[in-house]
């Protein structure tokens, strides 16, 4: 028993998969065992864009306290304009139009680490000034139109092999990648330094400036593929494509045992965490509660297994 | 040689100052007592949520359901507190005690403030649809007539600020409570080795926000005359902003409620200018994170030379 619980408090991410668990198997029960396999795989696809961007999300609050990126739904919903823009429903734009739509997000990463860096303001307050931008420009750049994706991305972004839908496999890859970046390479150490100490990082010889610059890019060029794909997926790309994203990408990185404290990414976490919320509001939907009791629920939810899973132990 | 402190605390008040200047510049008649009134009344709101912001982010937390809170507050104000005084008043109170809950459970589980306030922000959102679904209810009288008392000269959006900053500045910054609310944000360990109860600081900081938030509530319902739970969803974000704007940080406990308040005016001043310049609506929202980032570049450049010197 001893052992089981020294296991698990090494693993803040387990308990974001039993929460995902317990909540599909209530429904089941429900519903008295039909459908379970129809709603893993639903939630797979719809989760697959929370991963996305939570993976990004994750990186940026692994670097410390107060690291945050309000920017990704302004920056999911300029990289999906620009992307429908460019390819313009042609097939063989396809390719112009990834690079345009990443570009534009690699230029949000930047201006972000700019105000932060440059002009010293504090995260929370850069991205968010920086989403305002952003937004706007997706605006008057989309200028309301509607362009359908080209068709072989509507079917990468819709295809099922198997039942598992193949965004997600290819999100399984993304996410192997990230996890691989964070343990094995110079960079995802110096991500963990620098957030567990910036100072002790710096006197240790790792360059900060070029941590946090990566990573804030990175996380934009995640919102920036989140942006393609969701269009893709929903057919084409709309202005409030992104909003739901702001609360997504941060409540997940947390439910998914990351350390808000930084220092301590949870990469499995971020896979129990999205489909943890994507099944919950299933659950709910089962149950036949009403838009409004599903908001509550949500919200009250999240509260029970953030407490649940405990804050962070005492450091030092 | 100037002095980089004094700057430092003088820049909120200058940001204005300028915004107050160049909306004067674009619309020469919104310099009247009336032309002042109308610009400036939805600062009084936003004003009061900023400081509710403020007393958390004193204590190194940060409250992301101010918004929704202040939507459920109208709402609550336009159904209960209109049709049966003694239960509406009951029912904010049980609010504002909700808020003192929130803060312990933070403080004994030592949980992020962000995630916690996130799902809460769910639950108000929730809670004021469920009350009120569609746009609706009524003000009370007596709400409606002290929002629209007019004072001789100056008008009352202008008095009511002062006055919100000026209680609060004291409170805060010249008694002994505020001290050691602060201290708890600059130093909680050194606080609680002094003997004081850090869960007791941060559970009357979250009831003052809560407190803080039903008046930002009230007073909006004196001014829109009718709820709608989505009326103050931007809230959040605004009282955020005013309070960095106001020269606040979001750790160590370094706060200005005078600041705040002046934060929370320059931004609902900025939301009029940027109207009266008649751009495109298509920027209207960048053109508000523009300003944003230019007044703290300025705040940057002068602490900069503050560390320096």
């Amino acid at each position: 028993m001893k052992n089981l619980a020294a296991a698990l408090s090494g693993k803040p991410w387990i308990w974001s998969f039993v929460a995902a668990a317990l909540v599909w198997l209530a429904t089941i029960t429900y519903t008295g065992g039909q459908g379970g396999g129809a709603i893993l795989s639903a939630a797979l696809s719809f989760a697959t864009f929370t991963i996305i961007v939570g993976l990004g999300q994750m990186l940026v609050i692994t670097t410390g306290p107060g690291n945050v990126d309000l920017s990704i739904p302004a920056t999911i919903t300029l990289s999906g304009v620009v992307a429908m823009k460019v390819m313009d429903t042609e097939t063989s734009r396809l390719l112009i139009g990834v690079v345009a739509a990443l570009a534009a997000s690699f230029v949000v990463g930047c201006f972000n680490f700019g105000l932060i860096r440059l002009l010293r303001i504090p995260p929370i307050i850069a991205t968010l000034s920086s989403s305002f931008l952003v937004l706007s420009t997706a605006i008057s750049y989309g200028r309301g139109l509607r362009i359908k994706p080209p068709p072989p991305l509507a079917e990468f972004a819709t295809m099922r092999m198997l039942g598992i839908p193949v965004v997600a496999l290819f999100v399984l890859l993304l996410t192997i990648a990230i996890a691989v970046l964070l343990s094995r390479t110079l960079y995802g150490r110096s991500v963990s330094a620098v957030g567990q100490n910036m100072r002790a990082a710096w006197l240790a010889g790792f360059n900060v400036d070029r941590t946090r610059f990566s990573t804030y890019v990175l996380s934009a060029l995640l919102a920036g593929v989140c942006g393609i794909v969701l269009s893709g997926f929903s057919g084409g790309a709309a202005l409030n494509m992104g909003e739901e994203f702001l609360l997504a990408s941060i409540a997940v990185v947390v439910i998914g045992g990351t350390s808000v404290a930084g220092g301590r990414a949870s990469v499995p976490g971020i896979w129990g965490a999205a489909i943890f919320m994507y099944l919950l509001v299933t659950m709910l939907n089962t149950f036949g509660a009403s838009a409004v009791i599903r908001l509550v629920l949500t919200g009250l939810i999240i509260i029970v297994v953030i407490v649940i899973a405990g804050g962070e132990k005492e450091q030092r | 040689m100037i002095n980089r402190s004094l700057l430092r605390q003088a820049l909120p008040f200058l940001s204005l100052a300028v915004v107050l200047a160049a909306t004067f510049y674009v619309q020469p008649r919104t310099m009247s007592y009336f032309g002042l009134n109308l610009m400036l009344q939805y600062a009084v709101p936003i004003a009061l949520a900023t400081i509710a912001q403020m007393f958390i982010i004193t204590v190194n937390d940060l409250d992301l359901s101010i918004g929704p809170f202040v939507g459920l507050v109208g709402c609550v104000s336009a159904t209960l507190l209109y049709n049966d005084p003694f239960l509406g008043v009951l029912a904010l109170l049980a609010l504002i005690a909700c808020y003192g809950a929130v803060g312990a459970l933070i403080h004994l589980r030592n949980l992020p403030s962000i995630v916690v306030t996130l799902g809460l922000s769910f639950v108000w959102l929730g809670i004021a649809v469920l009350i009120l679904p569609s746009p609706g209810g009524k003000a009370p009288d007596w709400l409606k007539a002290i929002m629209s008392f007019q004072f001789p000269y100056v008008p009352f959006p202008i008095v009511a600020a002062v006055v919100i900053g000026l209680v609060v500045h004291v409170a805060l910054m010249n008694s002994s409570f505020g001290v050691i609310a602060r201290g708890a944000g600059g130093n909680p360990k050194a606080l609680a080795r002094a003997g004081w109860s850090l869960l007791w600081t941060k559970v009357s900081m979250y009831l003052l926000a809560g407190f803080f938030g039903v008046l930002s509530g009230l007073s909006l319902l004196g001014l829109t005359t009718s709820a709608d739970a989505h009326v103050a969803d931007r809230y959040t974000l605004y009282s955020i902003a005013g309070v960095i704007l106001g020269g606040g940080e979001f750790v160590g406990g370094r706060v200005s409620p005078l600041g705040a308040v002046v934060g929370a005016l320059t931004l609902a001043l900025a939301g009029s200018f940027l109207i009266f310049l008649k751009i495109s609506p298509d920027w209207q929202i960048g053109a508000q994170g523009a300003i944003l980032i230019i007044v703290l570049a300025l705040r940057a450049a002068v602490t900069y030379g503050e560390k320096r010197a």
